[in-house]
């Protein structure tokens, strides 16, 4: 008994190192990329580096038309996607029925959600590029990006929705007030921190994505600021992927600098989302 | 058997009602009383809540569900086409067996009804502020408080404030879903008193959280038991008099 | 007190407008795929069956063969796949069930930060530090090979395959665990016998998810696999460049004349990669539909 037992706990020992290992192989090259990128990506990064065009074929100066295109696709693809993505939210949350209608809206946004990005690039390029004539254009671009984005704000929306008390909804009706007047005196404010948490998460998707621009809105090499929303820009992740794939003679530290740059911005939306969910967390009332 | 009285403030005639074809009320017929506190008592689940729902119609959020019979407020049916729900509402005010403080300070929840029917005014807000919580037995205790979170006050505060946040809408009935079942023996007595004052000014139908709550604040009182109304009669004879076998069993807490 | 209709109409436009937005999903899903198959199925009739299936993918010299790009998405889907499964299972296993608080503090930050991390950001770094590292180890010719391109998407998979795992953990009933540890059972097996068996099914649909995922990747699988367009059949294949139908069309589509064969052969990628992942998050999906109804909000 005492033997066996013992081994029980020999093998209880050995399977939760096996769990701990497993645990240690999916930590430790995050924080390898992570502490890698860093290391040797800011010694690159420097004011010139973020606030100058690029010179001498992209191998000297710096990268700002690329972070001002990103940050103006990521804005259009909000000011795109979010009046659609809170507002199917609060139809699916506080209007829908649960008819085969409504279980197929949900099934196309978990197909929205699970289409390739190269997909969206291809749909952009025929929809908003070819067949409106929009052309390469940062018009195309933030909108084909902010449909990839709708499926992540309606999800993350509807479930900060749902998550506000059903008796909130009643006590206001009961008090005279009308369905809309209910969300919108009291439902969306308490749901906000959420919903801007899930606009926050599916832009920092949007910002980092790659594919979806690279035939409907990116520049190769374009030393200066787009004019207007038609205009063609650069754009932080099309410009790594450039650098390091299609430029020979690159000197790595610029590459890396590049990938700081866009892993900062991506990384600070992040840490953004989370400490706006952990602190209304705390605060709010139920 | 008392159904029907002269002029009542709201007649309940052959309601039946189902959830997803269960049904929860069996044709029920009573009068309530103006300026009166009405009791609806009974074992669990025995229709209550949905009756009182049905007053006021919130169960219009729920799906699925089932009514004939009609509801008559001052002899007009309230699910008649075309009634205005949310001024149905204002006239039939609602408190929930659990204290429910909107978000927000204690003055905006006393005054969420009223800003909601379009009272924009500082000076009349004022007044309804003062005059509801008064009614409602916490001005007292809340002045100096009043642009503080409502979540802060005690569960007996929090149901008074409740009780005069529905109170700020003037409504000519009051329903009360069990308001004490939350509260300790001192907030109970507190809300109780509240409803002897306020029964001059409105009609009361509530639902007590047990039989001897009923016996101390109901006028009239009737027995539910499993959808049905058993018995109803004036003033407190259902509890030292009932005529029905099962209602004397209740009241006797031979079950229950 | 109140004007009614303004009321009323308010109520209705708002009805009308969030109805829109939400019907709105539908109406992109078909428009997508409505404007795939406009510019892709040209490409089923310009191009012979014999030549669309072969093995041969040279669109220069017309030929357009899809297979070794679609055996290629394969080979480095199913082997992300096989990398991903344990490990993530493993860590979900660990994050739910043994886990002490602080571990858990970091560990759950760490995989959102992963998720975070743009698929070139990853690419960039496979390219510079793990092909080199690839090919010393296992001594092939170039590092940029369908094992490299796996490796990468096997932790682009975790952050969801982990997340749907803990969820199917977390749905095993408290009384399960409680139930096998009164009957003398150490933790381990709790977990190895009674929990993991019981969150079968909710695996099964993390690794549809992280498959979905996996197939549909580009940037990351473009800069690390070499982009050899060569049937994946011989043994030594996995450390072997190759190339996935999402990377030929990302390399491509910017050189090619609208209405050509050749941009009409690449939107009919599309069309399949389309159709796949939407094969396979439906199947994922009516699995959560399920678990979600049985919970049932309302």
């Amino acid at each position: 008994m005492q033997e066996i037992s013992s081994r029980r706990y020999v093998v209880q020992r050995i399977g939760f190192g096996v769990l701990v290992l497993a645990a240690l192989l999916v930590v430790l090259p995050i924080l390898l990329v992570v502490g890698a990128i860093i290391l040797k990506g800011i010694g690159a990064i420097n004011w010139e580096f973020l606030t100058t065009m690029p010179r001498d074929g992209m191998k000297a100066g710096g990268i700002f038309p690329a972070i001002v295109g990103t940050l103006l696709l990521t804005l259009g693809a909000a000011l795109a996607a979010i009046p659609f993505g809170v507002g199917g939210a609060i139809y699916l949350s506080e209007y829908a029925r649960d008819t085969w209608l409504t279980r197929a809206i949900r099934l196309a946004i978990v197909n929205l959600a699970g289409i390739p990005s190269v997909v969206y690039g291809l749909f952009g390029l025929g929809l908003f590029v070819l067949f409106l004539r929009f052309g390469t254009s940062i018009l195309a671009g933030s909108l084909t990006l902010a449909i990839m984005t709708l499926p992540i704000i309606i999800s993350t929306s509807e479930e900060a929705l749902r998550a506000v008390p059903m008796e909130f909804r009643t006590v206001s009706a009961s008090l005279g007030g009308t369905r809309w007047q209910g969300i919108r005196n009291i439902v969306l404010p308490q749901a906000l921190p959420g919903i801007i948490t899930g606009v926050i998460l599916g832009l920092l998707r949007a910002g980092g994505e790659t594919a979806p621009i690279l035939f409907t809105v990116a520049a190769f090499f374009l030393p200066r600021l787009p004019q207007s929303p038609f205009d063609q820009t650069m754009a932080l992740p099309y410009h790594l992927y450039v650098i390091s794939t299609q430029v020979p003679g690159m000197p790595l530290q610029v590459q890396y600098g590049t990938a700081l740059a866009l892993l900062a911005l991506v990384l600070s939306l992040n840490v953004v989302a989370t400490v706006i969910r952990s602190y209304f967390r705390r605060r709010r009332q139920w | 058997m008392l159904t029907e009285i002269a002029n009542p403030k709201i007649r309940i005639e052959h309601v039946s009602y189902a959830y997803d074809g269960e049904e929860v009320l069996r044709d029920v017929t009573l009068d309530v009383p103006a300026n009166a506190v009405t009791a609806f008592f009974g074992p669990a689940g025995g229709g209550k809540t949905t009756l009182l729902r049905l007053i006021n119609r919130l169960n219009d959020l729920v799906e699925g569900t089932h009514l004939t019979g009609q509801i008559l407020l001052d002899g007009q049916d309230v699910y008649a086409t075309g009634t205005n729900i949310a001024r149905l509402r204002r006239r039939v005010g609602m408190v929930f067996a659990l204290p429910l403080p909107l978000p927000g300070t204690v003055r905006e929840n006393v005054l969420y009804g009223p800003r909601l029917a379009g009272e924009r005014d500082r000076s009349r807000q004022e007044e309804i502020v003062v005059r509801s919580l008064r009614q409602a037995a916490l001005w007292d205790e809340v002045k100096d408080r009043l642009d503080g979170p409502a979540s802060a006050l005690s569960g007996g505060q929090q149901q008074r404030l409740c009780i005069a946040r529905s109170l700020a809408l003037e409504p000519e009935v009051l329903l009360l879903d069990e308001p004490t079942s939350g509260l300790d023996p001192i907030s109970t007595a507190k809300v109780e008193e509240s409803l002897l004052e306020l029964k001059q000014h409105y009609t009361i139908i509530i639902v007590p959280h047990s039989v001897q709550q009923a016996a101390r604040v109901a006028d009239h009182a009737a027995f539910f038991l499993m959808g049905a109304l058993i018995e109803y009669q004036p003033g407190k004879r259902i509890f030292t008099t009932p005529h029905d076998k099962r209602t004397e069993d209740y009241v006797t807490g031979r079950f229950g | 007190m109140s004007k009614t209709t303004p009321t009323c109409w308010t109520e209705f436009a708002v009805e009308a407008l969030v109805r829109v937005a939400g019907f709105s999903a539908i109406g992109f899903v078909l428009l997508i795929f409505l404007f795939l198959l406009r510019e892709g199925v040209p490409a089923f009739f310009e191009i012979a069956p014999g030549n669309l299936f072969g093995t041969r993918w040279y669109p220069t010299f017309d030929l357009f063969g899809t297979l070794p790009l679609i055996l290629g998405s394969a080979l480095i889907t199913v082997t992300a796949i096989v990398i991903a499964l344990p490990l993530g299972v493993a860590t979900a296993v660990f994050v739910r069930e043994v886990a002490p608080g602080w571990a858990r503090e970091i560990l759950k930050p760490m995989i959102e930060v992963l998720a975070g991390i743009p698929s070139v950001v990853l690419g960039f770094f496979g390219m510079t530090l793990i092909a080199p590292l690839v090919r010393q180890v296992f001594g092939a010719p170039t590092g940029l090979t369908a094992f490299t391109g796996a490796l990468i998407l096997a932790y682009m998979a975790l952050p969801t395959l982990i997340s749907v795992a803990e969820d199917a953990l977390d749905a095993v009933p408290r009384s399960y665990r409680d139930a096998a540890l009164a009957m003398g059972a150490t933790s381990w097996q709790t977990i190895w016998r009674v929990v993991a068996p019981a969150a079968r099914s909710g695996i099964v649909t993390a690794v549809m998810l992280g498959m979905g995922r996996a197939i549909g990747e580009t940037m990351a699988v473009m800069m690390v696999t070499g982009n050899a367009a060569r049937m994946p059949v011989s043994l030594d294949s996995l450390f072997r460049p190759v190339r996935t139908m999402t990377a030929t069309i990302a390399a491509e589509m910017g050189e090619v004349a609208a209405g050509s064969t050749h941009y009409h052969a690449l939107f009919g990628i599309g069309i399949i990669l389309f159709v796949l992942t939407f094969v396979i998050n439906l199947t994922a999906a009516s699995a959560l539909f399920q678990k979600r109804r049985r919970g049932g909000l309302r």
